[in-house]
């Protein structure tokens, strides 16, 4: 057991340093990079829940395809020089975002320090199985799995009504 | 059982690096099964100086590589210009360790110094490194990420050509990754099963090519696709832009980009293999000659395919893998559970 903390801790530091980096970044292509460091460690703590069939979709959908089309904007983009520093910020700007910074961490302590979280435990073994997981999709939650995939056919109508009328 | 752990664990490892090392030398003589195939379509000898019928000329190769000059852009990203190749080669390498290869090696159990040990443990006796229970997917997962080399290698190397091959490899991946996904549901649906080994297995009366013959076809055409071989590479495409991404590359990491390349192809047809042609299955010779006949038979297709077709044109690529292709997959999604469902009754 001893040996999966270690790795369960290693992957943990590594993803809370990577997020961080990726929100220090000045350049948006590291932070990209980064965010891809931070999907593969939150893939092998799935990992180590045993939500393999989760694991191997978070590579492949997140860092595989929607990550390559993030560094695709960008690239095209061209932003090869990092953004020219932000010389002036108003006095309101400086006092408003530290208030809700301040107000949002509260928020999470609170929240955390009132739902009283269960003992960390790994899924039984087989629920992280895809047979298991389809199972569930196609008779529990059918409605809400169709809706989604209506909600997603929207989006690429809409992607490809923006497109074409660029076109013209 | 625990005192044995050690011990299996460098079982492991001396496994991973037997199968590493046949790779290696694989991936060195499918470059020069491509010279020398590529030589008899154009009706010339190819390679023949180095070694008897030119067998050494892998080896020569490697030592010209090496000893090349290693230019690095200096305008460019070093950092990531280094990664690049590492990336692809990396990724390229590691679907392999999903891939079943062989039956069974080793017998259920070794006695080694008068100590019994279990080979059942981590399938240590079975032809294959990793027999995961989302092998497919985990292949899937290694291959989108191949990608990654070529893009940054193309943005770090600080060239227009380069970063124009990296982006096209970009679109091209991701359009071609649909189809290569959708392709193989067929067969999950009929082995019922994401692991390699149980695929294998269950095409143990039947290849899969007889019940998925469309499948066959698109996953082959995708797999080309995703290796980014003629007449899918316009990613390299000489006449406009130079060589992409690896315009700026030389010595052994432009060496590393092409083991990433030929490795794919082994990969790919390693695949194929498995999936559609019976994976180690035959009668008999044993499992391993089997597999490895039927993966080189399909490298042989490849290179085949690269010294007959011309390249495509890039709104040619795209249409072909958005408007053919993927329409084509469900279709065959849709029908292969059709049967199914009525053949269950």
């Amino acid at each position: 057991m001893h040996g999966l903390q270690m790795i369960f801790l290693v992957l943990a530091v590594v993803a809370l340093v990577s997020g961080g980096f990726v929100i220090f970044q000045r350049h948006p292509l590291r932070s990209a990079l980064w965010l891809i460091v931070n999907f593969f460690a939150v893939a092998g703590i799935y990992l180590l829940a045993h939500a393999e069939f989760i694991a191997a979709i978070q590579v492949i959908v997140y860092a595989g395809a929607i990550m390559v089309l993030f560094l695709f904007v960008i690239m095209l983009l061209n932003l090869r020089q990092p953004e020219a520093e932000v010389r002036f910020m108003h006095l309101g700007q400086k006092v408003g975002g530290i208030v809700l910074a301040g107000f949002t961490v509260l928020l999470v302590i609170y929240t955390v320090g009132k739902v009283a979280l269960p003992p960390g435990k790994s899924a039984p073994l087989g629920l992280g199985n895809t047979e298991s997981i389809a199972k569930l999709l196609f008779t529990d939650y059918l409605l809400p799995f169709e809706v989604t995939s209506v909600l997603l056919l929207v989006a690429i109508v809409g992607a490809v009504v923006l497109a074409k009328s660029r076109l013209k | 059982m625990m005192n044995q752990l050690p011990l299996l664990i460098i079982m492991t490892a001396v496994k991973i690096l037997v199968v590493l090392v046949v790779f290696l030398t694989a991936i060195a003589y499918t470059v020069l099964m491509e010279r020398k195939v590529l030589g008899f379509i154009q009706l010339r000898y190819g390679p023949n100086r180095v070694g008897p019928w030119g067998l050494l000329q892998p080896l020569a190769d490697a030592i010209k590589l090496i000893f090349k000059e290693d230019f690095t852009p200096p305008e460019g990203n070093r950092v990531l210009f280094i990664m690049a190749p590492i990336i692809t080669s990396v990724t390229a390498f590691l679907p392999f360790a999903a891939i079943p290869f062989a039956s069974q090696i080793l017998p259920d159990s070794l006695t080694i110094y008068g100590h019994k040990l279990d080979l059942t443990v981590a399938g240590l006796n079975q032809g294959v490194i990793a027999d995961l229970n989302v092998g497919l997917l985990y292949i899937f997962a290694m291959g989108s990420l191949s990608v990654y080399g070529a893009v940054l290698g193309g943005w770090a190397s600080n060239n227009k050509y380069s970063l124009l091959g990296g982006l096209r490899l970009a679109a091209q991946m991701v359009s071609y990754e649909l189809a290569l996904g959708l392709s193989v549901i067929g067969v999950l649906m009929l082995a019922g099963s994401l692991s390699m080994v149980k695929i294998v297995e269950a095409q143990k009366s039947m290849w899969f090519i007889v019940y998925q013959p469309l499948g066959f076809l698109l996953f082959l055409t995708a797999a080309m696709a995703e290796c980014a071989r003629t007449p899918f590479d316009l990613i390299e495409c000489e006449n406009e832009l130079v060589a992409g991404f690896q315009t700026e590359y030389s010595s052994m990491k432009w060496g590393l980009f092409m083991m990433g390349e030929y490795c794919h192809i082994i990969v790919a047809s390693a695949l194929c293999t498995t999936l559609f042609l019976g994976g180690w299955q035959g009668p008999v010779l044993p499992p391993i000659v089997w597999f490895v006949g039927k993966t080189f038979a399909l490298v042989f297709f490849f290179i085949w395919v690269r010294g007959t077709f011309p390249r495509f044109r890039f709104d040619q690529l795209m249409k072909l893998g958005w408007k053919v292709m993927l329409p084509l997959c469900l279709v065959n999604i849709l029908f292969t559970g059709v049967i199914i469902q009525f053949l269950q009754r």
